[in-house]
């Protein structure tokens, strides 16, 4: 991709984050006020639904376009379901199912959580840490082979919330009738739903970590310690390279799983090998960036008032969504040893 | 500056699958008439003349380089495919890596023309081996400190001092040395070294062998006793030398040998957990694969940038520290993980012998080319923190 016109998604949703989604203004505030202005800006721009082709509703933009949005999201902490109505919408649309307006989230959110369709075309299971369950109206799902819209408000949503104060509950699905519902096609399964998941918090996760960068390099170079900028001592410069190091793995990594799925026809070994390995680094980058930035800020980074943690705590909550990175490890491990040794080198060389 | 980090998504394009194809096919090649053990890690640091002459007649040596000069005017990613497949073959190219990386591209730019034209086809063919005149018992990570002196005399330089670490220069055609011409100034500590070309076999050179704790004979020192370098082989500007690190470095940075250097520990690990490992294993190997992926995907991304013409200094520098602490960690990473396999694995005896090796070369890895604590340094001076 080149020129800036191709951006253009992206930069769109970075002007109404910059106005409605401010990470100081929101931790300033006390109320919940800002969502709904924000989600109707987002609304509005068609951002939401970007990845569904307009004659279901949405505004066909591409998938590359969709991923940059979630790295603008993530540079920005992003406290919103936006993502999961990204997915959400393009789960729906491998079945033809038109996607409704307003928020959306996706179940199952966990390799092992099971959703099964019944015989009279209900719904049962439970699927937990579904992200924003409370704050979706409509739940795009996956059972077995099935593809299926449902409104949130027939299934039972837990309390839960993860680090960052984001809801994060248990869906009950009890025998819930699905206002529609469509077979997925040939071969897609729960598998194809956790490397979308995966790769969309891989990317906000780097998208997370490129904030923290310029946040801690920007508070070494002004606070002051034995009357020097705090910047200037080696063993900080240290640090906050060592940081840059694991932007830079995060960033790679979950960049490279976008452009491959944006460039894949199907969900192949190549596809399981991007965003296994982007899940992995991105989760392991998102420790270490986090008690590096945290080291940098002293106790002022660790109050409820600085934006340090809208990022951190965000960022490792992720880590949790679609399949921890050792679920994704063991899984990435056990189909290299599969392959076998010979074989190994020549499937890194390939990508 | 800004902090933005920037790493392209680059994928290698076609003609590179072509070539990696006929590269492989003539390691296969050469592993089988017995020119060297693809199980045996030392081989990569060793040399062996006829195989480098072999390489260079295939054209893959100087491939990036002007035609008149022997080169192919090929791609920096091909060259990058060629690397790759070598170092991870574990193939001896000692001999003429250096020359291909960083020697022929600095005499292309500083050499006058008839030295070019001497010099350059013959790396290309595989015949020379040049080696890097940088550090000196006092100077080490600080470059400038270097006293090694070239005085001025009638038609050159007369050099005086000594050299140390110099890697190859038992084998060595030529170096590439940074000597003092003139004293540094107040305003500028880095001012008075000169980079200088020199022919080894020019009386008044010594090479002393330095035994490392592998046991090996890898580095020297070098000692110069009124040894006369000729005029034309200055190369770039007297006094001036500092000025000329510039893109090279990232080139020299970010390759693919800056993380494979301990690879084949990993590669004989899965070939001992099999095809079914435990949950423990399967998860380290699963993590290990997704950081050396990242990690090959940021050194493609750098040199796909160069190729294109951008200067990713700080992007070079940080794949240099992620890939070196990595391939450093990688022989304890293998030995926790193979730690309860059962004892009689096939390949024990191979694993054995190449985590003893790989764990004594480790120390190594974060200080060649540059120490860990410097390209921290380089990469916070990138983020604009000195
Ligand atoms: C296997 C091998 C091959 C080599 N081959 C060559 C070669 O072919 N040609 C050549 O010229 N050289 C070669 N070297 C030398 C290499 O470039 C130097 O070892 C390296 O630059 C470090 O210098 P030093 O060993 O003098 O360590 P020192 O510079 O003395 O450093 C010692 C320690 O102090 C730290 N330190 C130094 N300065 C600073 C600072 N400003 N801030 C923070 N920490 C600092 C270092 O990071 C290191 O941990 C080779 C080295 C090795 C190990």
């Amino acid at each position: 991709m080149a020129g800036g016109s191709d951006h253009i998604v992206a930069e769109t949703a970075a002007r109404i984050f910059a106005d409605l989604a401010d990470p100081q203004t929101i931790n300033r505030t006390q109320d919940d006020a800002w969502k709904a202005r924000l989600w109707s800006a987002l609304a509005d721009a068609g951002l939401p639904l970007a990845w569904v082709p307009e004659e279901l509703g949405g505004s066909g933009a591409s998938l590359a376009e969709g991923f940059e949005i979630l790295g603008v999201a993530g540079r920005y902490a992003l406290a919103a379901p936006l993502a999961e109505t990204l997915i959400a919408g393009w789960l729906l649309a491998r079945a033809g199912i038109e996607a409704p307006a307003g928020a959306m989230t996706v179940a199952p959110a966990q390799p092992r959580d099971r959703i099964t369709l019944d015989k009279d075309g209900t719904l049962s299971g439970r699927a937990s840490g579904v992200p924003f369950a409370r704050e979706a109206q409509h739940i795009a799902m996956l059972a077995g082979s099935t593809i299926a819209l449902v409104a949130a408000k027939d299934c039972r949503v837990s309390d839960g919330k993860n680090l960052a104060g984001d809801a994060a509950g248990t869906v009950t699905f009890n025998r819930v009738k699905p206002i529609r519902s469509a077979s997925a096609p040939a071969g897609f399964d729960q598998a194809a739903l956790m490397l979308m998941g995966a790769t969309a918090r891989s990317i906000e996760a780097a998208g997370a970590l490129e904030t923290i960068l310029s946040l801690s390099v920007a508070y070494a170079n002004e606070r002051v310690a034995f009357e020097r900028k705090i910047g200037k001592f080696q063993a900080v410069q240290q640090n906050l390279a060592r940081l840059a190091g694991e932007t830079a793995a995060a960033l790679t990594a979950a960049g490279s799983a976008a452009d491959t799925i944006a460039q894949a026809d199907e969900f192949d070994e190549a596809v399981f090998l991007e965003v296994a390995s982007a899940k992995i680094r991105s989760a392991e980058a998102a420790a270490e960036g986090s008690a590096i930035a945290h080291q940098v800020f002293g106790a002022i980074g660790f109050t409820n008032e600085h934006v340090l943690h809208r990022f951190t705590l965000r960022m490792l909550s992720w880590r949790d969504d679609f399949g921890n990175e050792s679920w994704w490890a063991a899984e990435l491990g056990r189909r290299v040893a599969k392959r076998g040794a010979d074989e190994f080198w020549p499937l890194i060389a390939s990508r | 500056m800004s902090t933005t980090l920037r790493f392209d998504q680059i994928r290698l394009p076609p003609e590179c699958e072509t070539l990696r194809a006929e590269v492989r096919a003539f390691l296969a090649e050469e592993i089988a008439k017995g020119t060297f053990d693809p199980h045996r890690p030392g081989n990569g640091d060793s040399h062996n003349r006829a195989f480098s002459k072999r390489i260079g007649a295939n054209g893959w040596i100087g491939m990036t380089w002007p035609k008149q000069y022997g080169g192919q005017e090929r791609s920096f990613l091909e060259r990058y495919v060629v690397t790759e497949e070598f170092r991870v073959a574990n193939a001896p190219v000692r001999l003429h890596f250096v020359a291909d990386r960083q020697s022929g591209p600095i005499l292309l730019k500083y050499a006058p023309e008839h030295i070019k034209q001497d010099i350059l086809p013959r790396i290309c063919r595989g015949e020379l081996c040049f080696v890097i005149g940088m550090s000196e018992p006092g100077s080490g990570s600080d470059l400038f400190a270097a006293r090694t002196k070239a005085t001025k005399v009638d038609g050159g330089w007369k050099i005086n001092g000594s050299k140390i670490w110099t890697s190859n220069a038992h084998i060595a055609d030529y170096m590439l040395g940074l000597f003092r011409t003139s004293p540094p100034t107040k305003e500028n500590r880095r001012h008075g070294l000169t980079q200088f070309l020199v022919d080894m076999k020019t009386p008044g050179i010594t090479v002393n062998p330095i035994i490392q704790m592998t046991g090996q004979h890898d580095f020297n020192e070098v000692v110069f006793d009124d040894a006369f370098i000729p005029d034309d082989h200055v190369m770039g500007e007297i006094d001036g030398a500092w000025k000329q690190a510039t893109s090279e470095l990232a080139y020299e940075r970010s390759g693919p040998e800056r993380f494979l250097e301990t690879f084949y520990v990993m590669l004989e690990m899965v070939r001992a957990l099999g095809p079914d490992p435990d949950l423990r294993s399967a998860e380290g190997l699963g993590r290990l694969v997704a950081q050396l992926h990242t990690l090959r995907r940021m050194s493609v991304s750098v040199a796909g940038m160069l190729q294109a013409g951008k200067e990713p200094v700080v992007e070079a520098s940080i794949v240099k520290d992620v890939g070196t602490i990595w391939e450093q960690k990688l022989p304890g990473r293998v030995r926790e993980l193979t730690a309860f396999l059962e004892p009689e694995i096939s390949n024990r005896a191979t694993l054995e012998e190449q985590l003893a090796f790989a764990t004594m070369i480790a120390p190594k890895l974060t200080i060649q080319g540059g120490t860990t604590e410097i390209l921290r340094g380089i990469i916070a001076r990138g983020l604009g923190l000195r």
